[in-house]
């Protein structure tokens, strides 16, 4: 075990994938001379030369398309995108090519591509640079998303995407990259489509992923001095989304709330809640809870962001709401 | 189902005396429970409609459970010289019998409490609801199940008749007593000469009907003596004592088959001897034939016993939860009494006292005593 940074973790995952295998390569803007906008792949030109750490220009659709084609080709390209906000110009490309030409081509194609994209706010970057749109991403079936929240995760998924023969989008929470963590560098790539419990409890359980699972994991810890011992499930792939593991925790301590750093209309914390509806209806004690991001664009002012961001007050309010009677 | 005796987990619904629709004046009878102290009438607190029935007779539901629905008549408004323009039309409100109200006839309950429920064979109308807005959560349903194993009702074994019943509810209402309140005993001997004179005057004058016993100006001195040490007027709720401004004095009676009751005669310190001789008699046959009135046994906050007729000469009473007091009257009896230094024959009766420590001390008891003393000595003021 070793403790690195969860920047360093994603750095030495695509290090080890380019050593071992000469197919993968990285472009993407500013990832070789200016070693990434969040200093990602700093170092990575100097030991793979500008052929295999390539910057591209500031058109996303384009260079996510060369991407598919290197893909295509049989290359396994690692495409980072700069923000999340900034992938909306590479929409034509995601959801018309990578997701559909596996299906179009009879599955004769395969798209063995990765695409790396930072996602949240809590770092004053302002509306276009802070939001989580990952909700949006996992509504579109042929494609995969990772949203590693711990260092561990973040090189297992790596190296997991680059292993399969699909397109696999990594989100990686801005405010993550200098969090510090245990890191196996011998251990097996991530297992895409799993959930983890990272805390057992009984009296509720908090759904949540990436950026706020410091944030839910602190909040549970503050109700374990109430006696209220929550569980705290990552559910780390968003698409496809392990419901079985959701289901299992809920129908263990019957009650629920999703905490997702997204718009709350059209969330992907709504299609937990409505998974847990569907799947588990008759082990509910009380109706699902959802604590989001306000539905406005993210602030700049650090006192309005904080206001707008999920945090640890909100989420032990919701379960206290859920949990005194009433009566 | 209200709580009408202490120790009570459970009661049986015999029969409604009212049906849906009919309109409820505050104090009408409205069904009739089964307890282990008989038969009671269940009186309404509420003038309004009995909107819905949800327990049918026969059925035995834990204490707490919503017996019907009634929906509360808005009050008339009063006559005033210049009505408002347009008053607001006020919907009436609906309020359940038992303390939980029912917002709709459609249960709030959640998914996993309606399937306990469905597992446990509970009622969920019959369950009070802690969740929010008044919903069933899977706790409450089972907590009701519990209740209802705990009703001596729904034990397995062989049923027990009234009076076993009766034996096993004085049982554990004593017992409770005994394990949970810590009493002290006073006991002293009080002069009857001048009440029993006053009451053989009194008595001369009155129709044969009207005509007093000695038993009546031993409630209304004990009442009037509440006054010196109001403490002892109180019941026990929780973790302490909570006094009653009303004195409603519990008789104990002996039932013919076996086993006591002690309902209230309401507002003791209030009523003239008359009312009150009127009274007792109408408490003690309808103890006897059946008809108290839920308030009657859930209302008194001290008890008097007497076991004179049964020629007893001192009685020390167990406490009645909640309540935090009893008085004892023995046999008043003849016995060489000394006035003025002479040795006379007086009229005596032992009056004792059985207190909770934990609400009063043996000296604010004998002041009781001396008080009840000091009252039959001018039993024209009582």
């Amino acid at each position: 075990m070793t403790t690195m940074t969860y920047r360093d973790a994603i750095r030495s995952a695509m290090r080890e994938a380019m050593r071992k295998d000469p197919r993968v390569f990285l472009m993407g803007e500013d990832v070789g001379g200016y070693g990434g906008a969040f200093k990602v792949s700093y170092g990575l030109l100097e030991e793979f030369g500008p052929e295999r750490v390539r910057d591209t220009p500031l058109s996303e659709n384009t260079f996510l398309g060369a991407g598919i084609g290197a893909a295509l080709g049989g290359m396994r390209p690692i495409v980072e995108i700069m923000t999340v906000n900034f992938s909306l110009l590479a929409l034509d490309q995601i959801v018309n090519n990578a997701a559909t030409l596996r299906h179009m081509s009879g599955g004769q194609l395969s798209v063995p591509l990765v695409v790396r994209m930072t996602t949240g706010g809590g770092r004053q970057l302002a509306a276009q640079h802070s939001h989580s749109l990952e909700g949006w991403l996992a509504h579109i079936p042929g494609i995969k998303i990772v949203a590693p929240a711990v260092a561990a995760d973040a090189r297992g998924f790596v190296l997991a995407a680059l292993r399969d023969p699909d397109p696999v989008f990594i989100f990686e929470h801005a405010t993550l990259y200098p969090v510090e963590g245990e890191v196996d560098e011998q251990a097996a790539p991530a297992e895409i489509g799993r959930a983890l419990v990272r805390r057992r409890g009984d009296a509720v359980s908090l759904i949540t992923y990436g950026g706020t699972l410091g944030t839910t994991l602190r909040a549970a810890d503050l109700l374990a001095r109430d006696g209220v011992e929550a569980e705290v499930v990552d559910l780390r792939t968003l698409r496809p989304l392990d419901t079985e593991t959701v289901l299992a925790s809920v129908a263990k301590t019957h009650r629920a709330v999703i905490v997702d750093e997204g718009w709350r209309s059209g969330s992907l914390a709504a299609e937990v809640s409505a998974r847990i509806m569907e799947g588990g209806f008759y082990s509910l004690d009380a109706p699902v809870a959802r604590v989001c991001s306000a539905e406005v664009p993210m602030p700049y002012a650090k006192h309005m962001e904080d206001a707008a961001l999920p945090q640890v007050p909100a989420i032990v309010d919701a379960v206290r709401e859920m949990l005194v009677a009433h009566g | 189902m209200p709580i009408l005796t202490a120790d009570m987990s459970a009661g049986t619904l015999v029969e409604w005396r009212k049906r849906p629709g009919d309109a409820l004046a505050r104090g009408d009878t409205i069904a009739v429970v089964e307890t282990d102290k008989g038969l009671i009438d269940i009186e309404v607190f509420t003038p309004g409609v009995l909107e819905k029935i949800i327990v049918q007779p026969g059925a035995t539901v834990p204490t707490g459970a919503v017996l019907a629905i009634v929906r509360e008549t808005t009050p008339a408004a009063a006559p005033s010289p210049a009505p408002p323009p347009r008053a607001p039309v006020v919907p009436p409100a609906r309020r359940a019998v038992a303390p939980t109200a029912a917002p709709s006839d459609r249960v709030r309950i959640s998914p996993l409490a309606r399937k306990r429920a469905a597992e446990l064979g509970i009622d969920p109308a019959s369950v009070r609801g802690t969740g929010p807005g008044g919903s069933i959560r899977r706790e409450d349903v089972e907590q009701a199940a519990a209740a209802r194993a705990a009703a001596p009702a729904e034990k397995p074994r062989a049923p027990l008749d009234r009076q076993a019943r009766a034996r096993q509810a004085i049982g554990a209402a004593m017992a409770r007593s005994k394990r949970e309140i810590p009493h002290y005993y006073l006991a002293t001997t009080i002069d009857m000469h001048r009440a029993m004179t006053w009451l053989a005057e009194q008595n001369l004058e009155r129709p044969v009907a009207d005509r007093l016993l000695y038993g009546v100006l031993l409630l209304k001195a004990v009442a009037l003596a509440l006054r010196d040490v109001p403490e002892l007027n109180a019941v026990w709720r929780e973790s302490e004592p909570v006094r009653s401004e009303a004195v409603h004095v519990g008789v104990a009676i002996s039932l013919r088959g076996g086993g006591l009751v002690a309902p209230a005669l309401h507002d003791t310190a209030g009523k003239s001897l008359g009312d009150l001789m009127r009274s007792f008699r109408d408490l003690v046959q309808r103890a006897r034939s059946g008809g108290l009135r839920s308030s009657e046994l859930s209302d008194p906050t001290i008890t008097v016993t007497s076991l004179g007729e049964q020629g007893v000469e001192s009685a020390f009473g167990i406490i009645f939860p909640p309540q935090v007091a009893i008085v004892g009257f023995g046999k008043i009896v003849e016995r060489p009494w000394v006035v003025d230094g002479q040795v006379v024959a007086r009229p005596v009766v032992t009056a004792t006292l059985s207190a909770d420590h934990r609400v009063s001390d043996g000296h604010r008891g004998g002041l009781f005593l001396a008080a009840v003393d000091r009252l039959l000595q001018e039993p024209g003021r009582l």
